[in-house]
């Protein structure tokens, strides 16, 4: 049993916090959301030196065929600063989609050879990926910065191409409808390899989450200690204390979910469809109210664009939406509980009510 | 990061499951609350004594195993999916015994620890006072220095099971000029002698679950002070003594409440109620978390993980205990209320008075709350 970070992880995670930090990922954001994506690209580009792009790729194409556990170190330092960009795509469902094709005996040696350059690409950085997969995902996030835009659907996995591009409430994430185009494979390896790569991008969403969140916490605490009122610093007062240690109370309790979802993908076991659907819930969860609590503790100041906290609270807003709805993921836990029809089922989005 | 079993532990397991499978009683006990019950909870926490299993965390020398934080939580894990009865002894067990392997003396704990253990000593706390319930350092009780020792008197209320208990431990004001954290002892005294009263205060489930106990020039000799007379405080509040995370309310027990009510839902669930279905998932999960939070701590070498950790987790596992039986009542429906239900349906109603008093006892999560904003989130007092 060791269910905790090992000291490489820690190390990795501090390492990835000074390199976004020196990097000021959180300023790269809004210089995306103004349409200029160069910044965050150059981000990018100095984590796929650290090997984050190639976390998920097989070694034979320069990737380092990592745990999912360090995925989500990943991922929860790129939500803590707010990182631009279609992450758990690109980091997560790719790359395993993709090194799944590959890995099949039969690929036809030319479409090998063309997926294998896609990875090395993801490994090195110089390529981003976006993909669709309806229902569960019925848009591309930011197609306009991916090199490389697929669709999963049906059993077949294809190019894509973009038709309308909708802003996100999230100002630096678009969402893209996009159109089937080129046929890349199709078949039951495509089919199994998608259910295992959905359920790595949903937690690698709940791992950005989890990061936000503690960023608001880490902001909210802050303010709380310098801003002063009626005489006081406001952290001295209760019903913000109360308020912040409630945010920790399921932050901390978020955390054991999440790397307990990458134990089970890691293991191929047969709780990885509720365990990663439980983490999602839960860090969904408390993310939401990470957002709600640091927007009350900032007060009129958090609902400016200036302020940082609507960064962190409009990325919690549209990755808890995204990745399948509250509902599907605790009827996929229930359901798993008890045996019955939803547990155990590949992610789709299933009509609420 | 796995969450593997190694083959020790796993036989440790299978023994403890063992064992409660030929021992642990088909019908409840009497409530623990009650004469009967009270020696019947008695008489089974000397069985599980007898086995090794009464305190498995202790050192062996005092009746323990040297169990890990670990395999505490299997065995946790399985006395409550066995439906164990509740531990008579818990005062003593899961809050003096920790204080006094912390801050006792060897002959303290040679003397005290082997009968707790066996429970031939069941141990009520004495803290709270009509005048200072959360704010505990506004004691008033008095310990008065005498040859040889300390004359007790006041009125200490809330002590869970001191009807029925042989012994109690509690705060005592032993010098009332000094600053009021700091003229205070921890002392331990009988609940049987002359000048003590034991008076039941009825709940609101209307069991007298736990008493009001007056003291009238009680004597307590200088061998029953645990740590500095004066030092009282500091022994309560530390780490050891002050416990109210993992080691007071297991994982185990909210991993099988969770458990029983998934199986209530598949039974009595309507399929159709996706918000209540969401409810019975939201139990799970959180009994899930709390169980893998355990695992965390244990691999971090950390027993109770320290102050800020322990007002973490009972926020936690109160407001999760009291989530999971409301939603029970609501799968139960309108035979939720009834009191006389037969079964193990009809204990859910229980379970849900009990879970009410949670947010309360061990601290109150007002407290708890304030605590972890200012340890953990460096908030000004």
């Amino acid at each position: 049993m060791y269910f905790t970070l090992s000291g490489e992880q820690r190390q990795f995670s501090a390492s990835l916090h000074g390199m976004l930090t020196v990097g000021d990922a959180l300023t790269s954001a809004r210089r995306w959301a103004a349409g200029d994506h160069e910044p965050g690209l150059i981000i990018w580009r100095s984590l796929a030196t650290a090997g984050v792009t190639g976390l998920n790729v097989p070694q034979e194409f320069g990737g380092l065929a990592a745990d999912p556990a360090d995925l989500l170190v990943a991922c929860e330092e790129l939500g803590h600063h707010a990182l631009p960009g279609p992450i758990a795509e690109s980091l997560a469902v790719v790359p395993h989609l993709l090194a799944g094709v590959v890995a099949r005996p039969g690929t036809d040696a030319a479409v090998a050879d063309r997926v294998g350059s896609w990875l090395a690409g993801l490994a090195s950085g110089q390529l981003i990926a976006t993909l669709a997969a309806p229902p569960l995902l019925p848009f591309a996030a930011n197609a306009d910065a991916a090199g490389l835009i697929l669709i999963a659907e049906a059993g077949t996995l294809r190019l894509a191409e973009p038709a309308a591009l909708h802003p996100s409430v999230n100002a630096a994430r678009t969402l893209a409808d996009v159109r089937q185009a080129e046929l890349i494979t199709e078949g039951t390896a495509v089919t199994a390899a998608l259910r295992t790569a959905l359920d790595l991008g949903t937690i690698a969403c709940a791992a950005q989450l989890l990061g936000a969140s503690r960023a608001l916490l880490e902001a909210s605490a802050r303010h709380a200690q310098h801003r002063v009122q009626f005489g006081r610093a406001i952290g001295s007062f209760q019903a913000v204390k109360h308020q912040l240690a409630d945010v920790l109370i399921q932050l901390e309790f978020a955390r054991p979910l999440l790397f307990a979802a990458a134990i089970s993908l890691a293991e191929k076991s047969a709780d990885a469809p509720r365990d990663v659907s439980a983490a999602k819930v839960a860090c969904s969860r408390a993310a939401n109210l990470a957002a709600r609590a640091a927007l009350q503790v900032h007060g009129a100041i958090g609902y400016t664009a200036e302020h940082d906290v609507s960064q962190w609270l409009t990325l919690i807003r549209s990755l808890s939406l995204a990745w399948g709805s509250e509902a599907m993921h605790k009827a996929r836990v229930l359901g798993a509980l008890t045996g019955q029809s939803a547990g155990g089922q590949p992610l789709r989005e299933q009509p609420c009510g | 990061m796995n969450l593997d079993f190694d083959p020790g532990l796993q036989q440790f397991r299978a023994e403890v499951a063992g064992w409660l499978a030929a021992h642990v009683p088909a019908e409840p006990l009497p409530s623990v609350d009650t004469a009967e019950g009270f020696a019947q909870h008695r008489a089974w926490e000397a069985r599980l004594a007898a086995a090794g299993l009464a305190a498995v965390s202790w050192p062996a020398s005092y009746g323990g195993r040297d169990a890990s934080l670990l395999e505490w939580l299997v065995f946790e894990e399985e006395y409550h999916a066995a439906n164990g009865p509740v531990r008579v002894g818990q005062n003593g067990l899961f809050v003096l015994a920790p204080t006094l392997l912390a801050h006792g003396t060897d002959e303290q704990r040679a003397r005290i620890l082997p009968p707790m253990a066996r429970a031939d000593e069941v141990w009520a706390q004495a803290w709270s006072e009509p005048g200072a319930g959360s704010d505990l350092a506004a004691i008033r009780s008095r310990a008065v220095r005498t040859d040889g020792g300390w004359l007790l008197s006041g009125a200490k209320t809330w002590s869970s099971r001191a009807v029925f208990a042989d012994r109690a431990f509690g705060l005592f004001r032993s010098d009332p000029e000094a600053e009021r954290h700091r003229g205070l002892t921890y002392l331990m005294f009988d609940l049987r002698r002359d000048g003590v009263t034991v008076r039941p205060i009825p709940q609101l489930d209307g069991e007298a679950g736990f008493a009001e106990i007056f003291l009238d020039d009680v004597f307590v000799p200088d061998d029953d002070v645990v740590g500095e007379p004066g030092n009282g405080w500091q022994v309560a509040m530390s780490s050891a003594g002050h416990e109210r995370g993992l080691p007071l309310r297991s994982p185990g027990r909210f991993m099988a409440t969770a458990a029983r009510l998934v199986d209530l839902w598949q039974r009595h669930g309507d399929p159709a109620d996706t918000e209540l279905a969401g409810r019975v998932a939201d139990a799970w999960i959180g009994a899930r978390a709390y169980q893998l939070q355990g695992y965390r701590l244990a691999s971090r070498g950390n027993r109770g993980g320290g102050v800020a950790q322990s007002s973490l987790t009972k926020v936690y596992w109160s407001e999760l205990d009291l989530a999971m039986y409301e939603t029970a009542l609501d799968v139960l429906g309108a035979r939720a209320e009834l009191r006389d239900e037969p079964g193990p349906d009809g204990r859910w109603l229980d379970g849900y008075l009990f879970a009410l008093a949670g947010p309360i006892y061990a601290g109150t999560n007002e407290i708890q709350r304030s605590i972890l904003a200012e340890r953990a989130l460096g908030l000004p007092r």
